[in-house]
C-alpha cells in the first residue's frame, strides 16, 4: 500500500501562454540554414548572375567584353547548335530508359529477393564510384577497343549487323559511334538510378505484396498496381538524376564518341576552353539549363508524384 | 474460383511447418467447421499466425495438405484461393483511395460494376462518408475496418483474421470486437481468428484452439475451456487458476480425495486425469472468482461440505467491481481470490487470517508432471 501524491500543480491561470517562445529560440532554424545560403549565394547564385551577364556581352578576348544586351547570341547558338541539343537530348533519354530498364529490376532484386546478400550488392553498386569517373570511361575505351573480345562478340553473332542498320554503330566498329556514347553514359549514371529505385523499392511493406496476392492479384498483376505505383517516386527521382546530368555530360561524348556524335556539353566546353567565345557558351549554358527545367517540369506534371516536389 | 455456396469446412490434416531446424508449427490436425466463428489463441511465437498463412496460402506447410470443404487448396497460390485475409497493421494499399482499397479484389475478378457493392460494403462498416480519402487520413480504428469491408467484399469462403485489433487501444478494441462478432452473424462467413488477447477469444469466438509451442494444446468453447482445462497451460493462459501441489489421498466413488499443505481437498473424480490412483501426484486447481473469504474468526460460518484452505491476505487491489486478493497459505504462496463487491465486508484487510473456502464441484484436477506456471503471463498484462 503507498499513500498517493497529488499531482504537481499545474501553472497558475493568467501565466503566459505556452506558445510564446522567447526570440531567441525562433532564430535558431535562421541560424542553422545560414552556412547552406551562404555557400549557395558564393557558389551558384553569383557564378549564374556572372554567367548570364557574359551571355549578353559582346567582344572579344583582345579587346575585352562588354554588356551590350545583345540577345541575339541566343538565338545564333541556337540556331547553330540545335543538332546537338537534340542528339544530347536523345542520347540522355536513351540512357535514362537503359538505366530504368536495367536498374528497376536490380533494385527490386535487391529490396525483395537478395537477403543477408543485400548490402553486399548495395556495396557492389556503389563500389565503381571509388576509382575515378574519367577513369572508368576510359576503361570503356579499352573494352569497346576495335578488334577486341567485346566487339568481336558482338560482331560475330550479329548484334553489330543490327546496331549499323539502325545507324548506331559503324561497320564493324563500336567505338566513336552513337552506340558506345549511350552505353557509356548509361554506365556512367546507373547508380544515381538503382540507389532512388531502391530507396522507394525498400520502403514498400511486403505485407502489400501479399495483401495483393490474397485480393486475388497475379504476381504481374501485383507488380502493376500496387508495386510500381508505389516506387514512381524512386523512378522519377532517378531517371531526373540520370537525364539531367546525362544531358549535360560531354565526357562520354569525348572519350568515347567522334566528331559526329558531339553533344552540346562538348561544344560548350569548346566554346569555353578552346573558342574562348564566352559570350555563346553561357548563351548555350543557358538554354541547355532552359530545356532541362521545361522536360523535367512537363516529366513531374506527368508523373504526378507530388512528394517528391 | 469457388463461390460461398460451394461452402465447407477448413480442414488442416497433418499441417506442419519447419525453417531449418526450428519448429514453428508441429503436424496438426484442425476442423474449423462452416459459419463458426473460430480463434486460434497463443502466446507470441506458439504457431498460430503460420497456421493462418499455411490456410491463407502465404506460407507453404512443410508436410500435410489444407481442404476447404472438398477441395485440396494445398498447392493453390493465394489469389486463386477463396479466403481473404484482414493483416495485422491492415496492409491498406496507402496510394489508393479507401473506394479503390475495397474494390481491388472485385476488380482483379474482372468484376464489372463494383459502384454499388463497394457502397453497400462501406456502408455495412459504416465508412460510407470516407470512400475517397487515402488510408493515411484515416484513424487506427476506420483503417482496421476499411481491411475488413476490403476482405469481406469478396465474399470469400473463410475470412481470416491476424491480430486485427492490436494495433487498437482498449475502449476501440471492445467495441470492434462487438463489431466484428455482428458482421460475422449477419454475414455467415467463416472466421478464423488469430489472437494473443485470452479475453477477446473468448469474448468472440464460438471455437478456441490454444495453442502453445506449435501444437494445439486444448480445442474446445469458451466456457468448456475456462471451466475444463486440462493442460497448465490453459489452465493459466485463459484467465487465471490456482494450482495447488497435492497428494491423492482416496480416489472412489467418483471422487478424490487428496492433502495439500496439511489439509484434505475432495475433487470429482470426471474432472481428474484418468490416471489418478492413491499416492500419485496431482495438480489441484480452482478459478479465483470461486473461491469465498471468511475471516477465520467466523470460520464456523463456513458450510460443510466444502473444501477450505487457511491462509493470510498479503495484499489487496480494490478495482470496482471486484476485489482482488492474494492470499498466502501452506497450500500456496500466492492463491488468488476475486470477490465481487456486493457489500463491505469488515475483517478483510491485509495481514487478516482468513478461510479460503469453495465448492468441492468447482475443483479441476491435472497431470502433476507438468510446469505449474506454464502459459502465466508477465506481471502487468492482466487488466
Amino acid at each position: 500500500m503507498t499513500v498517493t501524491q497529488a499531482p504537481p500543480l499545474s501553472p497558475a491561470p493568467g501565466g503566459p501562454p505556452a506558445h510564446k517562445t522567447p526570440v531567441r529560440r525562433r532564430l535558431v532554424p535562421y541560424w542553422l540554414l545560414l552556412p547552406g545560403i551562404l555557400w549557395l549565394v558564393v557558389f551558384f547564385v553569383l557564378p549564374l548572375v556572372y554567367q548570364a551577364s557574359t551571355s549578353v556581352q559582346t567582344g572579344s578576348l583582345e579587346e575585352g567584353f562588354e554588356v551590350t544586351w545583345h540577345f541575339a547570341t541566343y538565338w545564333d547558338a541556337l540556331s547553330e547548335y540545335y543538332p546537338q541539343f537534340l542528339r544530347s537530348l536523345l542520347y540522355a533519354g536513351t540512357a535514362t530508359a537503359l538505366c530504368l530498364l536495367l536498374g528497376y529490376p536490380l533494385a527490386y532484386l535487391i529490396a525483395f529477393k537478395a537477403g543477408r546478400w543485400r548490402n553486399l550488392l548495395l556495396v557492389l553498386v556503389i563500389a565503381p564510384f571509388f576509382t575515378s569517373f574519367l577513369i572508368r570511361t576510359l576503361a570503356w575505351k579499352t573494352i569497346l577497343a576495335d578488334g577486341g573480345p567485346v566487339v568481336e562478340v558482338l560482331g560475330a553473332v550479329g548484334f553489330l549487323d543490327v546496331t549499323s542498320w539502325l545507324g548506331l554503330t559503324e561497320g564493324s566498329r563500336v567505338l566513336a559511334t552513337p552506340l558506345a556514347v549511350v552505353t557509356g553514359l548509361t554506365y556512367n549514371f546507373l547508380p544515381f538510378m538503382i540507389l532512388p529505385l531502391y530507396t522507394s523499392l525498400e520502403r514498400i511493406d511486403p505485407r502489400l505484396h501479399e495483401a495483393a496476392g490474397d485480393l486475388y492479384a497475379r504476381p504481374a498483376t501485383t507488380f502493376r498496381k500496387v508495386t510500381l505505383p508505389l516506387s514512381m517516386p524512386g523512378v522519377v527521382s532517378g531517371t531526373l538524376l540520370t537525364f539531367i546530368p546525362a544531358s549535360g555530360d560531354y565526357v562520354n561524348a569525348q572519350l568515347l564518341g567522334s566528331t559526329d556524335t558531339r553533344m552540346i556539353g562538348n561544344v560548350i566546353q569548346s566554346q569555353f576552353l578552346r573558342v574562348l567565345d564566352y559570350p555563346t557558351a553561357a548563351a548555350l549554358s543557358f538554354i541547355l539549363m532552359a530545356i532541362v527545367l521545361v522536360t523535367v517540369t512537363v516529366y513531374i506534371r506527368r508523373a504526378g508524384t507530388e512528394d517528391l516536389v | 474460383m469457388t463461390d460461398k455456396q460451394a461452402g465447407g469446412d477448413v480442414r488442416l490434416s497433418g499441417i506442419s511447418k519447419t525453417y531449418g531446424s526450428f519448429t514453428a508449427v508441429h503436424p496438426l490436425d484442425l476442423t474449423v467447421p462452416e459459419g463458426s466463428f473460430f480463434a486460434l489463441l497463443g502466446a507470441s511465437g506458439c504457431g498460430k499466425t503460420t497456421t493462418l498463412r499455411m490456410i491463407a496460402g502465404l506460407e507453404d506447410p512443410t508436410t500435410g495438405t489444407v481442404r476447404l470443404g472438398d477441395k485440396d487448396v494445398t498447392a493453390l497460390p493465394p489469389h486463386k484461393r477463396p479466403v481473404n485475409t484482414v493483416f495485422q497493421s491492415y496492409a491498406l494499399f496507402p496510394h489508393l483511395s479507401i473506394y479503390e482499397n475495397v474494390a481491388f479484389g472485385l476488380r482483379r475478378r474482372g468484376v464489372k460494376s463494383v459502384k454499388k457493392q463497394v457502397d453497400d460494403m462501406l456502408e455495412l462498416v459504416q465508412l460510407g462518408d470516407f470512400a475517397q480519402r487515402k488510408p493515411h487520413q484515416l484513424s487506427g480504428g476506420q483503417q482496421q475496418r476499411v481491411a475488413v469491408a476490403r476482405a469481406l467484399i469478396n465474399h470469400p469462403q473463410v475470412l481470416l483474421l491476424d491480430e486485427p485489433l492490436g494495433a487498437l487501444d482498449l475502449k476501440l478494441r471492445r467495441q470492434m470486437q462487438l463489431e466484428l462478432k455482428r458482421i460475422q452473424t449477419e454475414v455467415g462467413i467463416t472466421f478464423v481468428h488469430v489472437t494473443h488477447d485470452q479475453e477477446e477469444a473468448m469474448t468472440m469466438a464460438d471455437t478456441v484452439a490454444v495453442m502453445n509451442g506449435g501444437r494445439v494444446e486444448q480445442l474446445g468453447a469458451p466456457a468448456e475451456l475456462y471451466e475444463n482445462p486440462r493442460t497448465t497451460f490453459v489452465a493459466n493462459f485463459l484467465g487465471t487458476s490456482n494450482l495447488i501441489e497435492a497428494e491423492v489421498v482416496q480416489s472412489s466413488g467418483g471422487e478424490v480425495v487428496v492433502t495439500a499443505g496439511g489439509g484434505k481437498l475432495r475433487l470429482p473424480a470426471g474432472r481428474c486425469p484418468d490416471a489418478t490412483t492413491a499416492g500419485g501426484r496431482l495438480l489441484v486447481g480452482v478459478r479465483p472468482e470461486k473461491i469465498s473469504l471468511t475471516p477465520v474468526a467466523d470460520a464456523d460460518a463456513v458450510p460443510a461440505g466444502r473444501n477450505s484452505v487457511t491462509g493470510r491476505i498479503l495484499d489487496s487491489s480494490f478495482i470496482g467491481v471486484s476485489t482482488q486478493y492474494v492470499v498466502e497459505s501452506p497450500a500456496g504462496k500466492g492463491l488468488e481470490v476475486y470477490a465481487q463487491n456486493v457489500e463491505h465486508r469488515a475483517g478483510l484487510e491485509p495481514g487478516a487470517e482468513v478461510v479460503l473456502h469453495w465448492n468441492p464441484e468447482h475443483t479441476f484436477g491435472l497431470d502433476a508432471a507438468q510446469a505449474i506456471d506454464a502459459g502465466v503471463e508477465t506481471v502487468g498484462e492482466r487488466p
